[in-house]
């Protein structure tokens, strides 16, 4: 069965996908899951390991604090429910990267669940995507297949990643299209940057996704038959292998054949999806409450410490920031494009004078430039203290916006950051109050008509006049004195 | 390293020959070699406390006494197949620690210099951990179980790896990989198991204490058919940490000893919360050896009317019944209870031990460590052959059977049933618990039973259980003493059955039970 034949918009119309995800993400301990192990990634194969999580004969799990911490965070972030117990399960199944035969997992009771997360619509609305729950387990080892002389006949096993602390974050089938797909995973991980818990990369395999897919007629009360699509590696290619998924089986309910019930495997390189085993071959995976581990018990009053050690969440973060810094709702995500970007952003913002001034310059004269030179944030050769400087250089009219677009403009022809080009360039300013007034003077002598509106108390026109005598200064006029010295000249008139 | 593997199964113990010829066999073998008599056999070692005033005043020499050990074993242990290898170098590295520091007139630890030896499913550095299994032969742990730790840290002298029934699974070690051990009271019959070899070592003084393992009796059964002492600690009192798992809500460590006061010695030693195992408990540990010390006082017995029906071997009835008696003598109100759910707890400990073994062995797999079977082609083969090779009959039943009870659709009949029945069990002792301070009752409806008796019927094999199992599943800790023995001179032992972490209580029935049946 191949989707090559292409489907009408027309007949693709008729059916409804159903999507549910399952993302694994590993949480940022210093320590494995069950032991004292490093949790880290790219050491040597097989050196960070020890009798736990090589389940050597004899040893025993015994559950990492931080993790648990995590974990909760994780619940609490998706605004699930965190169980005040909940139970290690064991996962039975074999496999060489697996040492113990099975995989200490939770099962029916997880530590969180009945959560939700929002994502945006195409028609700038929301729509809340369920999560069914979050649960706690440990990372199996890699069984690494290529890459050596004697691949063709030898499977090598890497057991570092083995006890690395999971979350596996489950969502009900809410997702109507792949785009929906995207977007969940985006606000995901959004979320669990901001939390803090992972740091969700996806090349490192910090943050793995498995989605269930299947399609019905619209208006049909049932789902129709899932697919699990597994080996999906980006969230471009989730939504590719969605959008391949899908045509798939609308294709063979089209046909009059039946969806299967089976796990499928997405290879990016075709840009399809495989077979790789069917129902019949699903594991029985045996689960049962995990007897090495009392329950896990979060209680009360751990659940509020652990809540009140929760950084801001991306949300509530934009919603303060439009507030506090007058943006918009454009503006608030470019500055929370990440928890990092927007830390950084408000450590400057809070030293200066005028933090809005500095959301200001970085939106706009900074925002400008990167888009006309089609560069990214982190691209910038002005960084966020230069922006910061020239923040308060504005708000304590050392300079004029003018100059400040000319500094910019130098900065980034050179590539250079903006305080050493003020240090080169710094703009001579005239605080010299009579030669400014006399400034003033001959331009006050050059326009009587506006002299006569000003004194007809027309006041606004002595901005008419700091222009004026701005321009004739050359832009180095110090505009605080300049102001004062118009309105002086002008009621002595 | 000087490890001595004793004896290997698959010399004297061929595949596919059946436990009882291979049992005449080794019979005739070592009778033979040997012409060892079984008189000499059955002695008592001296007790830990004399033994210890002995090496601090340097009366006695733990060198020389460990030496004196290793000679003994040189010579019983052919028959009996008692150790499956000697740590002799390491320990009598630890034995002149101990004579050095007798002489510098230091203060010694609890256990300096007393000879101990350990089941083979605890691990220990430096010396094989077989589990009495061929899927491990030759394995060699990196770790020291923490009990095995902490007997180190109190100056014992390990004298090696004792025999065991395969992962701890059998009653009459008959099911170890190395071959069965013999019951030094008559070494046609078995130890029991499956710390079979545990027991047979002290009985035999071939060690002055061992360390073994009860999952379902595993402890009580054997020290009843040798005549010895055996804890069964309170589930979490003494780590698991290093025990080759078996059914990790079942399994305990504990000791073998002489005498009661000396099992104490050996619990006071290892028993503690251990960071290690998420399951030990906080609970401070008392001063078990002068709990021992202390009068029966008025203690309320419980003597469950279950324990005595049908099946209890009538010459045992008696020697429990006298054990009774004398408690009574002693000044302790004897009262007749019923647990009745006590039918349930053969078939209840059956779903649950094999259930939690079904995923406690799948790593044995031939892929890091143990047997990897020559023959394999694929990964498929790869597990396939190297556990069909390397797990024998009763482990592969057992397999089965907790596989089968953990399969979809059938876990809410059988794992799910039985723990609720579980729970029922625990209940029901710890409502009789209200009324009495400590329960007696036999700790084996019958004496030792002979070399193959039971080799061709588990269910008869798994009968042997049915008195121990039921404190296994609600993990209350008890004590096997002896209390007398059947007309053929076969040991019987009384199981004292104290409530969670009250081991003192037991160890002071116990105490008085040893009393009575010394005169």
């Amino acid at each position: 069965m191949s989707a090559t034949a292409v489907l009408s918009p027309d007949v693709i119309d008729k059916y409804e996908p159903v999507i549910g995800l399952e993302v694994h993400v590993q949480l940022l301990t210093e320590t494995k899951a069950f032991c004292g192990c490093a949790n880290k990634f790219g050491a040597a194969p097989n050196t960070n390991v020890c009798p736990v999580c090589l389940g050597l004969p004899g040893a025993l799990p015994v559950l990492n604090r931080k993790a648990v911490e995590f974990a909760t965070l994780t619940g609490l972030a998706l605004n699930c429910q965190v169980r005040e117990r909940s139970i290690f399960a064991r996962k039975n199944y074999f496999y060489p990267d697996l040492p113990k035969g099975y995989q200490i997992s939770q099962f029916d009771k997880p530590i969180a669940e009945h959560g939700w997360i929002e994502i945006p619509t195409p028609n700038g609305g929301i729509k809340r995507i369920g999560v069914t729950r979050a649960h706690m387990e440990e990372d199996a080892g890699k069984s690494i297949h290529d890459g050596f002389a004697d691949s063709l006949t030898k499977t090598y096993v890497d057991l570092n990643r083995c006890g690395t602390p999971l979350v596996e974050i489950v969502s009900e089938p809410d997702l109507r299209t792949p785009d929906e797909a995207f977007e969940y995973l985006t606000k995901l991980k959004e979320i669990l940057l901001f939390a803090g818990v992972s740091d969700c990369n996806m090349e490192e395999g910090s943050l793995r996704c498995d989605a269930n897919v299947s399609v019905r007629l619209k208006g049909a009360p049932k789902f129709g038959t899932k697919a699990e699509v597994k080996n999906v590696n980006s969230f471009r290619y989730i939504r590719a292998a969605l959008e391949y998924e899908i045509e798939r089986q609308i294709e063979i309910v089209e046909s009059g054949g039946r969806v299967a019930q089976e796990t499928r495997l997405w290879n990016a390189g075709e840009g399809r999806t495989y077979s790789m085993r069917s129902k019949e071959q699903a594991h029985d995976y045996r689960y049962f409450p995990e007897p090495d581990l009392p329950p896990l018990i979060v209680s009360e009053e751990w659940k509020a410490e652990i809540a009140k050690s929760m950084p801001e969440l991306p949300e509530a973060r934009r919603k303060r920031m439009i507030a506090e810094y007058e943006l918009n709702e454009q503006d608030a995500q470019t500055l929370t494009s990440s928890r990092e970007f927007a830390d950084r952003f408000e450590e400057v913002a809070g030293k200066a004078k005028n933090p809005r001034r500095v959301a200001n310059l970085l939106l706009s004269e900074l925002g400008g430039r990167l888009k006309a030179a089609n560069l990214e944030l982190d691209q910038s050769p002005i960084s966020l203290t230069g922006i910061g400087l020239a923040a308060d250089l504005l708000e304590e009219s050392k300079i004029s916006s003018k100059q400040l677009k000319q500094l910019f403009d130098i900065s980034f022809e050179k590539g250079e950051d903006f305080p050493a080009v003020y240090e080169r360039e710094k703009p001579q300013q005239i605080t010299d109050a009579s030669a400014i007034e006399a400034l003033i003077d001959q331009v006050i002598a050059a326009n009587a008509a506006q002299v006569a509106q000003y004194k007809g108390g027309k006041k606004t026109v002595a901005g008419f006049f700091v222009g004026q005598v701005m321009r004739a200064s050359k832009g180095q006029a110090n505009p605080a004195l300049l102001n004062e010295l118009v309105t002086k000249k002008l009621d002595a008139q | 390293m000087n490890v001595l593997v004793l004896r290997l199964a698959n010399s004297r113990f061929p595949l596919g020959m059946t436990a009882r010829k291979a049992n005449a066999r080794i019979m005739r073998d070592g009778m033979a070699e040997l012409g060892v008599g079984t008189k000499d056999l059955v002695e008592k070692p001296a007790t830990i406390a004399s033994l210890r005033e002995g090496i601090a005043s340097g009366v006695i020499s733990a060198v020389e006494l460990a030496e004196q050990y290793y000679a003994r074993i040189a010579a019983h242990n052919p028959l009996l197949n008692v150790y499956l290898s000697l740590t002799k170098e390491q320990a009598l590295e630890q034995a002149a620690k101990v004579d050095a520091a007798a002489v510098k007139g230091e203060i010694l630890g609890p256990l300096a210099g007393i000879p101990i030896g350990v089941k083979d499913v605890l691990t220990m550095q430096g010396a094989p951990s077989t589990a009495g299994s061929a899927i491990l032969k030759g394995y060699e742990p990196p770790y020291d179980a923490t009990s095995v730790a902490k007997l180190k840290a109190a100056g014992a002298v390990l004298l090696g790896k004792i025999n065991c029934d395969e992962f701890a699974m059998g009653s009459s070690n008959e099911n170890s990989a190395y071959g069965p051990v013999r019951n030094p009271v008559d070494t046609e019959r078995v130890p029991g198991g499956s710390s079979g070899g545990s027991a047979a070592a002290v009985a035999a003084n071939l060690a002055v204490a061992t360390l073994g393992t009860d999952t379902g009796g595993s402890i009580r059964q054997p020290a009843s058919f040798c005549g010895v002492v055996g804890v069964l600690p309170t589930y979490g009192r003494v780590s698991r940490y290093g025990l080759i798992a078996f059914a990790s809500s079942l399994d305990r460590v504990g000791p073998f000893a002489g005498n009661v006061r000396d099992a104490a010695e050996v619990l006071q030693v290892i028993a503690g919360q251990d960071p290690k195992d998420a399951t030990s408990s906080a609970r401070p540990v008392p001063d078990y050896i002068g709990e021992t010390e202390k009068d029966l006082d008025k203690l309320r017995i419980g003597v469950p009317e279950e324990y005595f029906g049908e099946g209890l071997d009538p010459e045992v009835r008696a020697a429990v019944e006298s054990g009774i008696d004398s408690l009574r003598k002693a000044g302790c109100e004897i009262k007749k209870i019923s647990l009745k759910h006590t039918q349930y707890a053969i078939p209840v400990y059956y779903l649950i031990a094999t259930a939690e073994a079904s995923a406690n062995l799948a790593r044995f797999d031939g892929v890091r460590y143990g047997h990897r079977s020559a023959k394999a082609t694929n990964l498929a083969s790869m597990y396939r052959l190297s556990r069909e090779e390397g797990f024998g009959p009763e482990v592969k039943r057992r397999i089965l059977l907790g596989t089968y009870a953990l399969s979809a659709g059938y876990y809410d009949a059988y794992y799910k049933k039985a723990q609720q029945v579980r729970r029922i069990l625990a209940e029901e002792f710890l409502t009789a618990f209200g009324e009495v301070d400590a329960i007696v009752t036999p700790t084996a409806p019958t004496a030792a039973f002979k070399l193959g008796e039971k080799t061709d019927d588990p269910l008869a094999m798994y009968l042997a259980d049915i008195y121990t199992v039921t404190a296994s599943l609600a993990g209350i800790c008890g004590v096997t003493v002896p209390c007398g023995a059947t007309s053929a001179g076969l040991p019987v032992g009384m199981q004292v059955l104290g409530a969670h972490f009250q081991e003192s209580t037991a160890f002071r029935v116990a105490r008085a039970v040893e009393a009575a049946n010394a005169i």
